[in-house]
Formats: C-alpha cells, sequence, structure tokens
C-alpha cells in the first residue's frame, strides 16, 4: 500500500518534488494502477523478440489512435447531411486553417492503418504466430483486419462525392446479388430506397461510434492477450509447438534468456512508432488531403468512378471475372477467404513455426501479395474501362492521313466519330477495353474486319445497325491501311483469285502466281 | 471476502462449506439453492425478459428500411412528351418521391428517355445493370457505354458487350395529360428490377420494373 503521507520529519517544502510525490501517492492509492502497470511494463520477454520484426502491431495501435484522435478533431467541423457533408470538407480543405492538413493525416492514416494491418498479419502468418496458445489473440486479428478495411470503406463514404456516391451504388449492386433477400439487404445498406440522406447518417454512425467501439474493443483484448500469453518466440526451425509442453517451454525462454519488457523490447515500437506517424505527416504534409471529387449529384453522369486504393483489387476482379462467375465469386469468396483465415490456427496449432520448414506458407502470402500488387496496378490502370472522351480529344496522328485517299480519310472520320476510339487506341492514345489498332490490317483482312464491324462479337458491340453502308466501307478502308510500311496487309487467297480472274479475258484460270495466295493453306 | 460471502452452491457450483457453520451435507446438496443464488437468478432472469422486450421496438427501428419495392415506388413526371423528340434519346431528371429535406442533390436521379416512335417510349435506368455506375448515352454511335468496367448496351437497352449479363434496367411509363410519368423510387438493381427478365445475350427484354 503507497504511503499517503511523507515520512516523519520531511515535510517537503511546497511545490517541490515532494508534492509531486503526494499527488501521485493520492491518485495511486485511489486507482491502484502502479501494480498492474509495473507487471505488464516489467513482465519478461523472450531476448530473440526485440526484433524490428515486432513492430507492426503496436505500429498499428499507433495509427488507431491517430485515426481516433484526427477523426474527433474532423467531426467538430463535419457535418454528417447528404445536402451539407461535400460543403463541409471543402470548408475544412480551404477555409478553417490547417483544416486540409487534419483531413490529410486522417486520410493518409487510414492507409498506413490498413497496409500496416495487413504486414503485421503477414509477419504473425510466417512466424508462426498464430499457433497454440495465441489462437484467439489470430482470430481477433481477423476481426480486427474486417474491421479496419470497414472503416476504410465508411470513411471513404463519408467523403460524400461522386466516388463515394458511386462506390455506394457498386456496393448495392453487389449486395443486391444475395439470392431472396438481396432487396432487402439493399435497402438496410441504405437506409432507404436509395442513395440519400439516410444512407449517408448510418455510414457516419458506422464509421464514428459503431465499428470504432468495436475496434478499440477488440485491440484492446488482442493486447490483452500479447500481454497475459506473451509476445511470440523467435521461431526457430525444429522447434516445435506441442500443446502439452509449450507453455512450459516459453517461460523458460523468458525467464532464462528474457529481458524486461519496457525499455527491452519496447524501445523498438516506441522508434517505429515514431517513424510511422512521422511518414504519415509527411505524406499528409506533401501529398495532401483525398479529395473531395464533384459533387454527389447523380444527375452528373459525367463521372468515372473509382474505389479507394485498397479497394482496386476488387474492382479489377470484378472486370476480369467471367458473367456466370460473379456472382457466386463476390458472394462466396469473401465468406471462405475469411473462414479460411479463422480455421487456420486450428487446423495448424502445432508444430513447425518457422517459414524455413514452411514452403506452402510462403508461398500462399507470396502469392496473395503478387495477385494484390498485379489487381491493384491493373485497377490504377483500367485497361477494361473505355476512354469516354478519346472519340472527341485524341487525334488520329497525321503519318496515317497523309497519303489517304479520300474515303480512307471519311473512313477515320467514322473512326472517330462512332466513338470506335474509345475502346481502340490509334498511335498509344485511346481506350484499351479492345486491341490498339495500328496494325490492325495486318491480322484482318477486309471481309474479316467487317464482318467484325457489322457483327461484333466478344466485347464488341454489332455497328451493323448503327452504320450505313457507305460508312461501313468508308471505315473498313481505313482500317485496312493500318499496318506497318514493311509489312503487307492481310489478304484472304480466295478473294485474291476471285480478283485475279477477274482482271484476266480468260476468267476461271487459275491465278498466273500460285505464291501469291499469301496466308492460306494449299 | 468473508466467509458470509461466498456463494452457498447456486449455479451448480459446490462451495466449501465453512467450518462449524452448520449442516455441511446441506451445503452440498446441489438441489438446494440459496435465497441470494435465487434472487440472483431472478434478477438475471428479469433483466433477460425486460432485454427480450427491449429487442422487438429495436429490431423494428432498424429493420424498418426492410419495405415492399410497392411502398417505395409511385409515378413521377419527366415532363411534357414534346420535350423527348421523336427517335432520340435524351437525358431526363426527376425528384425521387421518398426525399428528405436533408438529402441534398442526392435526390436528384437521372434517368434516359428513348421514344421510339407514335407514342412509345422507353426509359432506361442511368445505373449500368453491371453493378450500377452511371452509362453515357453516345448518340453518334447509337451505343450506351458504361465507364466502369465497359459495359456496351445499344439504343433500344439490350446488352451490346461487356460484363452486364442484361439489358439496361427500365422503368414503366405512362403517359397522362401530355406528361411523361415513370413508375421510380429506387435505386435500381437486379434484385428489384430483375425478377421477371428472361436473360439472353444480345436482347433487350426490358419489361421490368425499376
Amino acid at each position: 500500500m503507497p504511503r499517503v503521507s511523507p515520512p516523519h520529519g520531511q515535510e517537503p517544502v511546497r511545490g517541490g518534488p515532494g508534492t509531486a510525490k503526494r499527488v501521485y501517492a493520492w491518485f495511486e492509492q485511489r486507482l491502484q494502477l502502479e501494480g498492474p502497470v509495473k507487471d505488464a511494463a516489467l513482465h519478461p520477454v523472450p531476448r530473440s523478440t526485440a526484433s524490428w520484426w515486432y513492430v507492426f502491431g503496436s505500429a498499428a495501435f499507433t495509427l488507431l489512435l491517430l485515426q481516433i484522435v484526427t477523426g474527433v478533431l474532423l467531426a467538430l467541423v463535419y457535418v454528417p447531411s447528404a445536402g451539407e457533408a461535400w460543403s463541409s470538407l471543402n470548408v475544412l480543405n480551404h477555409q478553417i486553417p490547417l483544416g486540409w492538413f487534419l483531413r490529410a493525416l486522417h486520410g493518409w492514416g487510414s492507409n498506413f492503418m490498413v497496409a500496416i494491418v495487413l504486414i503485421h498479419m503477414a509477419q504473425v502468418f510466417l512466424f508462426g504466430a498464430y499457433k497454440f496458445p495465441r489462437e484467439l489473440t489470430w482470430i481477433l486479428g481477423v476481426f480486427l483486419l474486417l474491421m479496419t478495411l470497414g472503416m476504410a470503406f465508411t470513411g471513404q463514404v463519408l467523403r460524400f462525392d461522386q466516388d463515394a456516391y458511386w462506390g455506394l451504388g457498386i456496393g448495392a449492386s453487389i449486395l443486391s446479388r444475395v439470392p431472396f433477400i438481396g432487396g432487402g439487404l439493399v435497402h438496410l445498406l441504405l437506409g432507404g430506397p436509395i442513395i440519400a440522406g439516410a444512407t449517408l447518417s448510418r455510414f457516419f454512425a458506422l464509421h464514428v461510434f459503431i465499428i470504432p467501439g468495436a475496434l478499440l474493443v477488440f485491440a484492446l483484448l488482442h493486447i490483452w492477450m500479447v500481454l497475459k500469453l506473451g509476445i511470440n518466440d523467435w521461431p526457430m526451425p525444429g522447434r516445435l509447438v506441442r500443446r502439452a509442453t509449450y507453455m512450459e517451454e516459453y517461460n523458460r525462454l523468458a525467464h532464462e534468456d528474457g529481458i524486461p519488457f519496457i525499455p527491452g523490447a519496447f524501445w523498438k515500437d516506441l522508434a517505429f512508432s515514431g517513424a510511422i506517424l512521422a511518414a504519415v505527416a509527411v505524406c499528409a504534409y506533401v501529398l495532401g488531403p483525398f479529395g473531395p471529387s464533384g459533387q454527389p449529384d447523380p444527375s452528373i453522369i459525367q463521372t468515372v468512378p473509382k474505389p479507394d486504393f485498397f479497394f482496386l483489387w476488387i474492382y479489377t476482379v470484378l472486370s476480369y471475372l467471367p458473367p456466370e462467375m460473379e456472382t457466386p465469386f463476390i458472394l462466396i469468396a469473401p465468406l471462405i477467404g475469411i473462414a479460411i483465415l479463422l480455421a487456420i490456427p486450428f487446423w495448424a496449432g502445432e508444430g513447425e513455426k518457422s517459414w524455413h520448414r514452411r514452403p506452402v506458407a510462403v508461398l500462399a502470402v507470396s502469392t496473395i501479395a503478387i495477385c494484390f500488387a498485379v489487381l491493384t496496378q491493373l485497377g490504377t490502370s483500367t485497361p477494361w474501362s473505355p476512354h469516354m472522351s478519346a472519340w472527341s480529344g485524341d487525334p488520329i496522328p497525321v503519318r496515317y492521313l497523309q497519303t489517304a485517299t479520300p474515303l480512307v480519310r471519311q473512313g477515320a472520320v467514322v473512326f472517330q466519330a462512332k466513338q470506335c476510339r474509345n475502346c481502340h487506341s490509334i498511335g498509344g492514345a485511346g481506350g484499351e477495353r479492345g486491341p490498339a489498332l495500328d496494325d490492325v490490317a495486318t491480322r484482318m483482312t477486309l471481309d474479316q474486319m467487317r464482318f467484325k464491324v457489322v457483327s461484333g462479337g466478344g466485347n464488341m458491340p454489332a455497328y451493323g445497325k448503327n452504320l450505313s453502308a457507305a460508312e461501313i466501307e468508308a471505315l473498313v478502308s481505313f482500317l485496312e491501311t493500318l499496318h506497318p510500311a514493311n509489312e503487307p496487309p492481310a489478304y484472304d487467297a480466295s478473294r485474291r483469285a476471285v480478283d485475279e480472274s477477274r482482271s484476266q479475258p480468260n476468267a476461271g484460270a487459275p491465278p498466273a502466281n500460285p505464291a501469291a495466295n499469301r496466308g492460306t493453306n494449299p | 471476502m468473508s466467509q458470509e460471502e461466498q456463494p452457498l452452491g447456486g449455479g451448480g457450483t459446490q462451495s466449501a462449506s465453512a467450518p462449524g457453520s452448520g449442516d455441511a451435507a446441506r451445503h452440498d446438496d446441489p438441489r438446494i439453492v440459496s435465497r441470494r443464488w435465487l434472487l440472483f437468478k431472478a434478477a438475471v432472469g428479469l433483466n433477460g425478459l425486460v432485454g427480450i422486450v427491449l429487442a422487438v421496438p429495436v429490431f423494428r427501428y432498424l429493420l424498418a428500411p426492410w419495405r415492399k419495392d410497392s411502398s417505395y415506388d409511385s409515378w413521377v413526371s419527366l415532363g411534357p412528351i414534346d420535350s423527348f423528340p421523336m427517335a432520340e434519346t435524351r437525358l431526363a431528371f426527376y425528384k425521387n418521391p421518398s426525399a428528405n429535406s436533408w438529402d441534398g442533390q442526392t435526390d436528384n436521379v437521372a434517368c434516359y428517355v428513348r421514344h421510339a416512335g407514335g407514342n412509345q417510349f422507353q426509359v432506361f435506368a442511368i445505373n449500368c445493370a453491371h453493378l450500377g455506375c452511371p452509362v453515357r448515352w453516345f448518340p453518334q454511335s447509337q451505343l450506351f457505354m458504361c465507364p466502369c468496367h465497359g459495359g456496351v448496351y445499344y439504343a433500344d437497352g439490350s446488352r451490346a458487350a461487356g460484363p452486364p449479363e442484361r439489358g439496361l434496367f427500365t422503368y414503366n411509363w405512362k403517359v397522362v395529360s401530355g406528361e411523361l410519368h415513370i413508375d421510380a423510387g429506387q435505386m435500381p438493381t437486379l434484385s428489384n428490377s430483375a425478377k421477371l427478365v428472361k436473360i439472353s445475350l444480345g436482347q433487350g427484354d426490358c419489361s421490368c420494373r425499376a
């Protein structure tokens, strides 16, 4: 029990160190925190855990605290109303001193938090830290990841701009595919029949009260278990985890070759957290806040909605999946993924921890990381999206028209005016939805091109109804000129035979030069 | 904790009886429930009961938006039919019927009206049938194109290319006193607009509600 008053005969000088001690003692007598805090701070941890690999969890928690503080500060100004939110964000950006910086801190803090949580998860997985007795710590971690992603998505919605509006529309469209109850779920998500005031209100409640409350409770439980069960010992190849003996082995490791958590291991956590906060601040200062982009007005349709960075991979997946796979995939794959994550500690709760002897684990993490990187990169460039203004914005390169006949030039006009350019690039400019057409004439004969234009196929619409015969003829004539100078256009052998026989007086005779039947089978 | 405060065999647990406190066998008997544990359980039960009673209105409140489509939809005017020239497709706007004053611009909904000829119209939702992005009309090529994943539709709303598995969502329409009215009120999605649609490629079969 701490002393309330100083020892007899040592009356402290007013305001001196004695007073501080007395004040401390007064609080400590009531709070009684000294014991548990000392226990937590000084508990021995295996020497090997004082590693730079073990700093990501504490950094994630630091970022959570940053998000809470900056979020509260933003909530002092932000108006969670569909009619006012966008304007209040602009006030924050442009009128309130350093409002832009607070928004930038919160936005970059969010990106850093998702990234650090993912890195933390990969590290914990590769170090086998999810094995006995830390299964529940891992499971809470999985939910913490889901909640962090939930915060990222709801935060994007609170930045109530065009991207937020149409992002919600995509979310509602995905939810509507749930069998039987999809319609009701959409109503629940949106708070009504359309994306409107009620939608923003409920996403505000989710982002500010519900998810952060759960996130904080789960994070504290997660840390509690780390303190109680001890930091995962450094995995040594061959040192297997067994339920019967692990606790004893760990305690021996912690006590015989251990150091106090503070300062032995914690200084690296502190240093890294400080560095991460500094990195967030630098990004925020240099790169500024995210948006808001255009007003959330659904009548403004000249928009190209795109999700935030961490959801770009989903955007890519949704464009590359075959249509019949889409609904099963987007409804079932996430559930399977979560189930696998939750099952990992039960499936592999014992055994080898070291990544040196877990090739499948290493391969899994690498594959997921590579897929995420590739899908995200594709989501950044969106080669599947038509370039909506290419037809009027990207000119045909002059070299393609310098020696062109009037018919070919007319074809180029048709090519631009009918929005072919939105999906097909020429000279490096235009959409990438369809193939680039700079050398299309080497790949397709005149008839093939004509057929493709009229009938479409694959991802190409049929233009038969939308183009006159003259327009089709001009367009195909233009396309026929698109080949490198040293490579002749593809030519149908049977056409050549017909053409040549027509030009010869004795019609029906075989062509004079069989070698001219290029590209056909004998 | 004093000996008097120790639980006396409630909740199925067996507590050790204090020495000299009387009949030890009585305390060990699982059939005997002490008064304080009985009261505790009664209090827990009371809270459970109140919790259930309170949960009913809470759930009803939370599920309030979960309503039938018909309760959200109603007929709204898109303006005089003269504003939609023959054989053309025009962007039109309406205010969503269930609007609140704090909706801002979000209840300002757009749609496409195609005057097919005579007194025939087609009214298409702005939302792509794939994932709801706003499609754009290109009168030159007579195509709707979606900026998100590249869905393309013909002028009659039927699917032309890309990931959508069906044509554009359409609204039911009628002409009342020279004005074009549509039955609208919800964001069109596959759950409220696709129920009666036969999915087939290259055909606009859009006799559905949006």
